[in-house]
């Protein structure tokens, strides 16, 4: 028996421009959880992918149980037991639980399916490694937890021995983490060898055998997690000491700049209220963020602040003026900025180039036209003034295609322009999703300058560390609705997963806001 | 490899002829900019080529004649280069339109329509109104514009998609402009005397003074005057826009990114109007081009003016640039014009099938334009892997682990 199951030798994969993966090797051992850590843009999801059959690699080549492999695409990766569990999940919603896990593989006689026999295999996959899941439950009803066990379930009807994990706990409450570390061992307690994606440090300590570190394409190491500490997986993973606490002073709340009361608004996907009765302030000098699971109105909410959506009724008032009903013009002109979730989507036009999208929110203004005509020159002076005050690097400077920039320095791009601007209150929306270390320290540290500069920021985040470290006060969302407020500095990591998942909630919140009410 | 090398030299040539044409091209436009002209007369010449073997399949005797013939045709004679010239203005006129449109995100493919309405405009303007020249433009650029605008306002507010309207409105404005045609008999050339029975309009023989002004080079060939500058300056007034002011920097905003320019406060709603508004004048003004310069006369028909349709083709073989789009009106109103000189060996359906075909491939210069981005690219990541290969890393051996580095580099505290 060869001492590893999976061996991925000198793998090198270049996509045009890029070497994703440069001479990487990784090797899995039988029985372990071996933690692949990196920051987004290190080749974690590139090696994964040559591994999955997605990708053919340049040069290297894999071994299975000592002897080599082609993996031409995922079918073969299955044939080899290779299965892996996507950051976002491959579920059908309309399906059942069991439907989902035999889609592909159904049993069948002659064409008519099987589902008993199914049902008992998955009935007993799920008992041996503690996977409770509904079989019959449709996977529209059950929470993202579950149809994280659904896919877990899907890899272990398929017989799979080596799972893939990415990033599997991004969109998790920390109980379900909990969970999903149990799990985990429990698959390698039952002779499962699993690679596991990620980039948080906590994880790697709280459950892996072995980590291997790669940075910007490169292999840096693999050590074992018993002799690693967290200050020094992390410095190997960005090439320098990181500081892990968000130093900021005390806040010094004064008058509010936001104010909403009672906001309802429509989901542009269902019939339902995707935001109901929703009631906050924002002072000036504090950080307030909006916690909770992905989905539970916070999109929706950011969308009715910021004028992308309209406001089904509520009102909401931006340093003493009325915006319920503005458009997203005048709310800028009145002091929104708005750093947006999706910089693809809406914060930047990817074909403009880095002068054209930092006066996005600008170029109307008199200092960047005269009579309709834009002033190139006063556009670029901008231009090179912000590139040079926040860092901003690109290839050719001013001029160069965004599309063609860093997710770092596109999200740098737009807080430059979003802070820049003149305004009073600051939406930041995931400021930091996708981005590495350095550029989140960057982010987090402008963050709080705003706030002691006296502005309001309203920040929303999935990242419980950002979560718990960068605001001043929480507000969790549930289903729409705030259902508590926390104080960072008191509450703890369990207690925020409690409200986020809905098990706790404030009672005060159950009685309905009224014009200048309770607080 | 003969082939290899022939395209190798076609490219040296090419860039040269380039570079040496506009020594600052390179400073002017970006990589981008010639890789779009290099892809532009990549796809003229395939669908030369293509066009070369449909006349073999057809007739083999006679077709290195008909090529020569079509390519040559249009500066065979100073009637033919004006004739060019004369053809040139509408479709430079409707390729402006529909390249404008595209710019902004739209696809208006009732160009045909806002012509053929615009078109109308101007001859009433003439015959009716009794208006000097550029007055009809004017009625045409606005019945052309309001033409536009319709499938805008659908667009903007219902979101109706602008394709479908705009075909409909096609066949809404062909027949409106007939129907109104075939019952005002003032309109009608036999109204003041004209021979022939069929339904035509000939606005210059009733109203003089809407004829296009020639500037004295009538003298030349009646098909001269000032309609292809009227086109050229029109183009680079459009480049202008586009290029330089707040209104094109918002147009072209909505045209890459809708959400995004949502996001940045720009009213998309009035900009898609607005952009279809404008498509529509521009291609208004070419109907009155064609019909104010006194060498062809409107007839009652029932089938819609090519010249709208060719000006997505324009568009396209003019990547939608204005400027790009004056170069490739005067391509294929010059294929079209050598097009004629192919009879009477070739009839004139088949010679319309081989211009057909040119035209058609040439609008493939996007799929061209992305073949040789990536041929480039390629090019480039074989070099970087060959350098790769050649390099010190390409030891067979996995590399040293780098613990040891980094706790020598100083101790976490």
């Amino acid at each position: 028996m060869p001492d590893y199951v999976i061996e991925m030798l000198n793998i090198t994969k270049e996509f045009p421009g890029v070497i994703a993966n440069d001479d990487i090797t990784l090797k899995l051992k039988k029985n372990e959880i071996h933690a692949l850590l990196g920051e987004n843009g290190a080749g974690k999801s590139t090696l994964m992918s040559v591994l999955f059959g997605l990708y053919q690699p340049e040069k290297g080549t894999i071994k299975k149980n000592g002897e080599i492999v082609h993996i031409k695409n995922p079918n073969d990766a299955n044939a080899l037991g290779i299965g892996m569990v996507h950051q976002h999940f491959m579920l059908v919603d309309v399906f059942t639980v069991l439907e989902n896990i035999i889609l592909g593989v159904e049993p069948n006689k002659l064409g008519f399916l099987k589902k008993n026999e199914a049902r008992e295999k998955v009935v007993a996959l799920s008992k041996k490694y503690g996977l409770m899941v509904d079989p019959d439950a449709y996977v529209k009803d059950i929470t993202v937890g579950m149809q994280q066990r659904v896919e877990i379930l899907k890899m272990l009807y398929r017989e799979n021995e080596i799972l893939i994990f990415d990033e599997p706990t991004a969109v998790l409450t920390p109980q379900e983490i909990d969970e999903l570390m149990n799990i985990m061992r429990n698959l390698a307690k039952e002779g499962k060898s699993i690679l596991f994606i990620t980039h948080k440090l906590n994880e790697i300590m709280a459950v892996a055998d072995r980590v291997t570190v790669l940075r910007k394409g490169k292999y840096v190491a693999t050590i074992n997690v018993k002799d690693a500490t967290k200050e020094k997986l992390s410095k190997m993973m960005v090439g320098r000491s990181v500081n892990f606490n968000i130093e900021k002073e005390p806040s010094n709340p004064k008058e509010v700049v936001l104010e909403a009361r009672n906001l309802v608004i429509k989901s542009a996907t269902s019939h339902k209220m995707a935001v109901n009765n929703v009631s906050f302030d924002v002072h000036r000098g504090e950080i307030v963020c909006i916690a909770g699971i992905d989905g539970n109105g916070q999109t929706e909410l950011v969308y009715g602040v910021t004028g992308l959506e309209d406001i089904h009724s509520g009102s909401l008032i931006l340093d003493g003026h009325d915006i319920t009903h503005c458009t997203i013009r005048d709310r800028s002109k009145l002091g929104m900025s708005h750093i947006a979730e999706d910089r693809h989507k809406h914060g930047l036009i990817l074909d403009y180039s880095l002068e054209e999208n930092l006066v996005l929110q600008r170029y109307w203004q008199p200092e960047f036209q005269k009579n309709g005509f834009i002033k190139k020159g006063a556009v670029r002076a901008y231009a090179e003034r912000l590139i040079k005050k926040f860092d901003i690097r690109s290839g050719q400077g001013s001029i160069a295609a965004v599309r063609s920039m860093s997710g770092g320095n596109q999200q740098k791009a737009i807080v430059a322009r979003e802070i820049d601007k003149k305004h009073e209150l600051l939406v930041a929306v995931q400021p930091t999703r996708g981005l590495d270390i350095g550029a989140i320290e960057y982010i987090h540290k402008q963050l709080i300058i705003e706030r002691d500069k006296g502005y309001g920021v309203l920040l929303i985040s999935l990242e419980l560390d950002e979560v718990m470290d960068l605001p001043d006060r929480i507000l969790v969302i549930y289903e729409g609705k705030i259902v508590g407020e926390l104080d960072p500095k008191k509450t703890t990591f369990q207690e925020l997963g409690l409200y986020m998942s809905g098990a706790k909630r404030d009672p005060k919140y159950d009685v309905q806001f009224t014009e200048g009410g309770a607080k | 490899m003969k082939i290899k090398a022939f395209f190798a030299t076609c490219h040296a040539t090419i860039k040269k002829f380039f570079v040496n044409l506009w020594p600052n091209i390179k400073n002017l436009k970006t990589k981008r900019g010639f890789n779009s002209i290099l892809a532009s007369l990549f796809s003229i010449i395939i669908g030369i080529l293509v066009g070369l073997i449909l006349m073999l399949i057809i007739k083999p005797k006679d077709a290195f004649y008909g090529l020569s013939m079509m390519m040559s045709g249009g500066l065979s004679s100073v009637s033919n280069i004006f004739q060019v010239l004369y053809t040139t203005a509408p479709l430079m006129m409707t390729g402006l339109a529909v390249g404008f449109a595209f710019k902004t995100g739209l696809f208006n493919i009732g160009a045909a329509g806002q012509y053929t309405v615009g078109a109308f405009c101007a001859i009433f303007g003439a015959i009716i109104l009794k208006m000097p020249w550029y007055v009809d433009i004017l009625l045409a650029a606005l019945g052309g514009a309001v033409w536009g605008a319709i499938p805008g306002i659908f667009k903007a507010l219902r979101n109706v998609n602008e394709v479908i309207t705009s075909i409909m409105f096609n066949w809404i404005g062909l027949f409106l402009v007939d129907l109104i045609i075939a019952n005002t008999p003032k309109m009608l050339s036999t109204f003041y005397g004209g021979a022939d029975q069929s339904r035509t309009v000939d606005p210059v023989a009733v109203n003089l003074s809407s004829k296009l002004p020639s500037l004295g080079m009538e003298r030349l060939s009646p098909y001269m005057n000032v309609g292809i500058f009227i086109a050229i300056f029109l183009a680079i007034v459009m480049y202008i826009v586009l290029s330089k002011t707040t209104f094109g920097y918002e147009l072209k905003a909505c045209g890459y990114n809708k959400e995004s320019s949502k996001y940045a406060g720009i009213n998309a709603k009035r900009n898609i109007i607005l952009s279809m508004s404008i498509s529509g004048a521009l291609a208004g003004i070419g109907g009155a081009l064609t019909y104010l310069a006194g060498t062809s006369t409107m007839q009652v028909t029932k089938s819609i003016s090519p010249i709208g349709f060719n000006g997505i083709p324009v568009a396209l073989l003019g990547t939608s640039n204005p400027i790009g789009i004056i170069f490739s009106a005067l391509f294929i109103a010059y294929i079209q014009i050598g097009g004629n000189a192919m009879q009477p060996e070739f009839a004139t359906e088949v010679i319309d099938i081989v211009i057909s075909v040119i035209i058609y491939l040439s609008a493939f210069s996007l799929v061209f334009k992305q073949l040789i981005d990536r041929y480039l690219l390629d090019r480039k990541h074989k070099k970087d892997a060959r350098d790769l290969l050649n390099g010190p890393t390409a030891n067979g051996t996995p590399p040293e682990p780098v613990e040891a580095e980094i706790v020598k580099e100083g101790a976490p505290k």
